[in-house]
């Protein structure tokens, strides 16, 4: 993927974004014990398509070049990158699929945009709710220990 | 090619509700007062009719004023589309910009509907710039994938997402 590389260090907030959540995603994980692949695998809900759409550079990177500039044409979007249509095609699709990108029609041109609600859900239900019970157990944990010690 | 001057802003949720619980929890005060930064909308549903956002208490302890969002019905074809007007009233800066044009989509299908919101801020940098969302819902940074999360919740489960 040059292309991608060659975009330099511009650091696009969708990026930013996947960085935080995945690394939070990982700790998230980590933390649970090992019935964790269990309810992962019981359960395959939307978060699911959103993370697997995430997980994959040019997608981001597509994702990136909404974020600069929205409502863009295949066409556009496809001069970008390194790859047949066809392959920009089936990655736009897995970000449609998940939500992450909306097309409109607009005469003859089918544009693309950027759809942040996946993203902001995910922060919402996921990360806030893990964070929040790890953090009350610790704030618990201190409590219980701190009236030990009286 | 396109209008190189439009910017529009595309936000899209799918929730487990009929077309017509989504229409009221929009256009409904009893029901917008329910999520999201709370306050009653109040819709004149018919094109020409007129529309206003009503503040919460918490939005006047703020400062601001009572008719938070000002705007017009454009078009109404419930439960699944809705065209308007909207022109927040929240800093002299935005008050000065042009009115933006927001347009509701219900779609359904397959037990759920799919919203999407259009919301077309050419010329409104503000505008522009607060409603993607991406800050903190707590001091007004929510945009409307916050809304959208919330009025989510409110319908599925019935209650808010805690803050």
């Amino acid at each position: 993927m040059p292309l991608i590389t060659a975009g330099g260090p511009y650091l696009g907030a969708t990026r930013w974004l996947y960085i935080q959540l995945s690394l939070e995603y990982r700790s998230i994980r980590d933390s649970l014990t090992g019935d964790y692949m269990v309810t992962y695998h019981a359960c395959v809900t939307d978060d699911d398509q959103v993370f697997k759409a995430l997980a994959d550079p040019t997608r981001r990177f597509l994702l990136d070049l909404l974020f600069q500039r929205d409502g863009r044409t295949l066409k556009d979007l496809e001069s970008r990158l390194a790859m047949t249509r066809f392959g920009v095609m089936k990655h736009l699709k897995v970000l449609e699929d998940a939500g992450l990108v909306v097309t409109r029609r607009s005469g003859r041109e089918k544009l693309h945009f950027l759809n942040a609600v996946p993203i902001r859900m995910i922060h919402d239900r996921w990360i806030d709710k893990y964070r929040e019970r790890e953090v009350s157990a610790l704030l618990a944990l201190k409590a219980e220990l701190e009236d030990k010690e009286r | 090619m396109t209008d190189k001057a439009a910017t529009i802003l595309v936000f899209r949720i799918v929730i487990k509700a009929s077309a017509q619980a989504i229409w009221d929890a929009i256009t409904k005060p009893e029901w917008t007062e329910r999520y999201a930064y709370g306050g009653r909308a109040h819709y004149e549903l018919k094109g020409g009719g007129r529309y206003h956002h009503e503040a919460s208490p918490e939005m006047k302890s703020f400062g601001l004023p009572d008719k938070v969002i000002l705007g017009e019905v454009l078009e109404t074809d419930p439960p699944r589309k809705l065209v308007q007007t909207w022109h927040p009233q929240f800093t002299p800066d935005m008050i000065a910009e042009p009115p933006s044009r927001l347009t509701y989509e219900i779609a359904e299908g397959q037990g759920v509907c799919t919203v999407t919101i259009t919301h077309d801020v050419t010329g409104a940098p503000m505008v522009a710039g607060m409603v993607p969302g991406g800050g903190d819902p707590a001091k007004g940074g929510g945009g409307w994938p916050w809304v959208l999360s919330d009025l989510k919740s409110l319908l599925e489960t019935g209650a808010r997402m805690p803050t």
